[in-house]
């Protein structure tokens, strides 16, 4: 039978454990409504550029889109995948969902050469061992996320899909959709989908300071970095999401555990009481014999 | 001519972290990249690259001072939508640390000119130029005040 001493200390280290799981809650509670107001004012940025992007597209021929390098489609023999996962672990099941997700997509894409640029430590500490070549790694942005951490990503992967080192570029990364759901989605971000020109009863025809189709150009990059910067949100919005409810979950386990080990040690306790009285009880009686 | 005066032009700058300004105002003028762009109600419509530099808009007899970094401009007759990198009001310039980036810019450009690598003389000329645009925004905007 264990004795009181041990149980004893095991429900301080679950009740300290318990402690620890309920800050952590509290702050991803805190934070992921910081990231979810990032979420918002991203929008108006994603937006207007694109509506630029598209109201330009109408002065811009599809047959000179199709030479502006990230319009370009070719052959797909070569696909970067970028998989955005977490720096951080307790999160329940939301690294374990991409990284499955990635999988499925490499056994999928088996046909085509796939190198892998891993965004979040989780997803770079899994495949760095397997054997999946990799393209580099954007480790530790998640604890301070700028802009500019999404410009890094983006200038890779147009440089890669530019200089024809990839064919195509996709990625998987968590939506936030609410606090108690997230989903993996496998989205294509290069080459771009041919930008539909405006549509519209009249077509404005804009004085430009420079050619329709340099200006073009130097939009796209930038519409590239706005969709980076926008999956790299909702992956950490995902995520703080995803921590919440795990620390939740397991602040509630620890409090039950708590309950059913004071309960124990409760029987614990008595059963020695009893024990004893019996004992004296019985020596009493021997001796009264 | 009364009429004109009151027109407003419908202004929006925004960058990928917020949207910094969305107002009616008389007039703007940008940092286009030939040169400072006027614009007032019912201007044709334009597209246009922007360099860092300042952009300032008229509200009744007060004109307001911001820091644009590079981006666009879309210019429709009652609307300017303004897409940039960075944007700062005057308050939130840090004018030491916008004058020690524009001297480390300035150096780094001279050092350059022996020879070096072209894409390093190029970002310092980027930074040199982002350095001033603060600057410059930041002494108006005192000016103005006195």
């Amino acid at each position: 039978m264990p004795n009181i001493l041990d149980l004893r200390r095991r429900i301080r280290s679950v009740r300290n454990t318990r402690q620890i799981t309920r800050a952590m809650k509290m702050v991803a509670g805190a934070r992921l409504r910081r990231a979810q107001e990032r979420i918002l004012r991203a929008r108006p940025y994603a937006g207007a550029i694109r509506s630029v992007l598209e109201s330009v597209a109408a002065r811009v021929d599809l047959t000179e889109q199709s030479a502006i390098p990230l319009l370009a489609a070719r052959d797909v023999r070569r696909v970067l995948l970028v998989l955005v996962t977490a720096d951080r672990g307790l999160c329940g099941a939301f690294n374990s969902n991409l990284i499955r997700a990635a999988h499925s997509y490499l056994e999928q894409h088996s046909d085509v050469e796939v190198s892998m640029l891993a965004v979040g430590r989780k997803g770079y500490d899994h495949f760095r061992k397997r054997m999946v070549p990799l393209a580099g790694e954007h480790i530790n942005i998640f604890s301070k996320l700028e802009f500019s951490s999404a410009r890094a990503v983006a200038a890779q992967i147009i440089e890669l899909y530019s200089d024809a080192k990839v064919d195509a570029v996709d990625f998987i990364y968590n939506e936030f959709k609410s606090i108690m759901t997230q989903h993996v989605v496998v989205e294509r971000y290069l080459p771009i989908p041919p930008v539909k020109p405006a549509q519209g009863q009249y077509l404005v025809d804009y004085i430009y300071e420079q050619p329709p189709a340099e200006i073009f150009s130097l939009l796209l990059p930038r519409y590239v970095e706005s969709q980076v910067f926008r999956a790299l949100l909702e992956s950490q919005a995902a995520e703080l999401a995803a921590k919440t409810t795990a620390m939740d979950a397991a602040t509630r386990n620890a409090s039950e555990m708590i309950d059913s080990l004071t309960l124990y040690m409760n029987r614990v306790r008595q059963a020695a009481i009893t024990k004893e009285i019996i004992e004296i009880v019985s020596g009493a009686a021997a001796q009264e014999e | 001519m009364a009429e004109e005066t009151t027109e407003r032009i419908h202004v929006e700058l925004v960058t990928p972290d917020k949207l910094v300004l969305r107002e009616e105002v008389l007039a703007v003028s940008l940092p286009g990249r030939e040169g400072y762009l006027g614009i007032l109600p019912g201007h044709a419509p334009l597209l246009t690259e922007l360099k860092p530099g300042q952009l300032s808009y008229t509200q009744g007899s007060l004109t307001h001072y911001l820091f644009v970094s590079g981006g666009f401009a879309e210019v429709q007759p009652h609307r300017v939508t303004v897409l940039v990198e960075a944007s700062e009001r005057p308050e939130e310039i840090d004018v030491e640390r916008a004058k020690r980036a524009q001297q480390r810019a300035e150096e780094r450009l001279r050092k350059a000119g022996g020879g070096e690598a072209e894409i390093d003389a190029l970002r310092a000329q980027a930074a040199l130029q982002r350095a001033m645009g603060r600057v410059e925004v930041a002494q108006r905007a005192r000016q103005e005040q006195v």
